[in-house]
């Protein structure tokens, strides 16, 4: 077996933190990508003009640009805000609060195409008949809409939570003390970087597959009762 | 913002954009020889060529390309064979571990990109090859992989795009790509709002490019599905 000396505590730990970054960002951009999904639906020229403009932007930028541009630039803005209230001591946003609005950023511009394709492919019949029946727009849109478009949304929210989970990697950048940033410091004090970049590869592996099972499983229980042509 | 300092910081963000774009073009160019044999393995249907090759994609795309960098970079001066080998001098310069970093990295998706688009093309299509008398090889060269390559366009366009983004992550060991040129600015400048800016709508500019290049070559590769020229 591999000699982790000791570190495989801190290892863990800082795989407990990637995940809680992942759940964070996926929390945050799941609301984002809901929120522009509905402006791109929308009969509001401008807000369609701003969540393409959002989707665009965000998509074409690198995910480690997001996280510095987050970090160092609320870190600016932060501290000129508490020169403005007469405090002199620079204030610093804590590197999970920019990994969170970053990650949570790309992934709602992601998510964004994925809610946008799912409310299209909602039969416009039953949201008819949602409202026949009395229920208002949001309360259709809460009982028959959203539900279903969990179900049509799930494998594409899946896909991008994989990707998601790999670029928590990035926010060690900045300081935050996740699986990577573990890793570093287990290394400049074995100077064995081999054997724990590796271990650090088989943390991403296990969770990749773990969330793959456990998405599979989502999915199944999303489809429950849906009737499917025999094979 | 300070807009002089971002002006005057273009010139030297372009030589960035060199080096970013040398590094994707050449991961790009090694990671499709290397991608066709694991897509050809992947679909061969036989145990000892499928299993090692989706034991590589498996790893490759089940680990953030940081791990990899960082595995390939620092990793491997933990073996003394390799430290007094004849490829050191490859393997300890940062910019040789990028470029194998991002080379194993894109083979690995884009083998799978292939592999989709292999098995989409038409069955029919290879069996009238074979019954004009067409070798394995022959049908191979002139049938499968011109089709699949057709079919895999639109997926590997956004696989250009990817790596693109990911390539930030080579200012990590010290290059002075895109992202390394902007870090540098900032630690002399401290302005990490206007560089970080002017570095991400640079890469926009390159990802709304390449898409376009990427629709012009599908238009260009698919005339049986343009409007026939007037006589």
């Amino acid at each position: 077996m591999v000699d982790l000396q000791g570190f495989g505590t801190q290892l863990l730990l800082g795989a407990a933190l990637t995940l809680e970054l992942a759940f964070a960002s996926t929390a945050l951009g799941t609301l984002i990508g809901l929120g522009l999904a509905s402006l791109k639906l929308s009969r509001s020229r401008l807000g369609r003009g701003l969540a393409d403009s959002y989707t665009t932007i965000f998509r074409g930028v690198p995910e480690l640009i997001i996280v510095l541009l987050v970090y160092f630039g609320a870190t600016i803005v932060l501290t000129n805000v508490a020169r403005l209230f007469g405090s002199a001591e620079p204030v610093e946003l804590h590197p999970f609060i920019a990994g969170m609005l970053a990650l949570g950023f790309a992934f709602g511009a992601y998510a964004a195409e994925v809610f946008r394709g799912a409310l299209q492919a909602l039969p416009r019949g039953q949201i008819e008949a949602a409202r026949a029946f009395g229920m208002s727009r949001s309360l259709a849109f809460r009982r028959v809409a959203l539900p279903q478009v969990w179900r049509f949304a799930l494998p594409g929210l899946g896909n991008i939570f994989l990707v998601l989970l790999k670029d928590t990697s990035l926010v060690s950048v900045i300081g935050l003390e996740e699986i990577m940033r573990k890793t570093s410091i287990a290394v400049s004090y074995t100077k064995e970087p081999f054997t724990f970049y590796l271990a650090a590869a088989v943390i991403y592996l296990v969770m990749t597959i773990v969330s793959t099972i456990g998405l599979g499983a989502m999915e199944r229980r999303a489809n429950r009762g849906v009737r499917r042509a025999a094979r | 913002m300070n807009v002089e300092v971002m002006a005057n910081s273009v010139p030297k963000l372009l030589d960035g954009l060199a080096l970013t774009i040398e590094l994707v073009a050449l991961a790009l160019a090694i990671g499709i020889v290397i991608a066709i044999p694991i897509a050809l393995a992947r679909v061969s249907g036989r145990a000892w060529l499928n299993g090692p090759a989706f034991a590589y994609v498996f790893f490759f795309r089940g680990t953030p390309l940081l791990v990899q960098i960082f595995l390939i970079y620092y990793g491997l001066s933990q073996f003394e064979t390799i430290r007094e080998g004849p490829l050191w001098p490859i393997l300890r310069e940062p910019y040789w571990c990028a470029i194998i970093a991002f080379t194993l990295n894109t083979a690995a998706y884009t083998a799978e990109i292939f592999r989709g688009g292999i098995e989409g093309v038409p069955h029919g299509e290879i069996e009238a090859a074979r019954a004009l008398g067409m070798s394995r090889v022959l049908v191979l060269r002139r049938i499968i992989l011109p089709r699949a390559f057709r079919l895999a366009l639109p997926a590997y366009g956004n696989e250009i795009i990817i790596l693109l983004k990911a390539s930030a992550l080579a200012s990590t060991i010290t290059l002075l790509d895109l992202t390394g040129v902007a870090r540098t600015i900032i630690a002399r400048t401290y302005m990490p709002i206007e560089l970080f800016a002017m570095a991400g709508a640079i890469y926009l500019v390159v990802t709304f490019a390449i898409t376009r290049a990427i629709k012009a070559l599908e238009h260009w590769l698919s005339p049986q599905t343009r409007p026939p020229r007037p006589a």
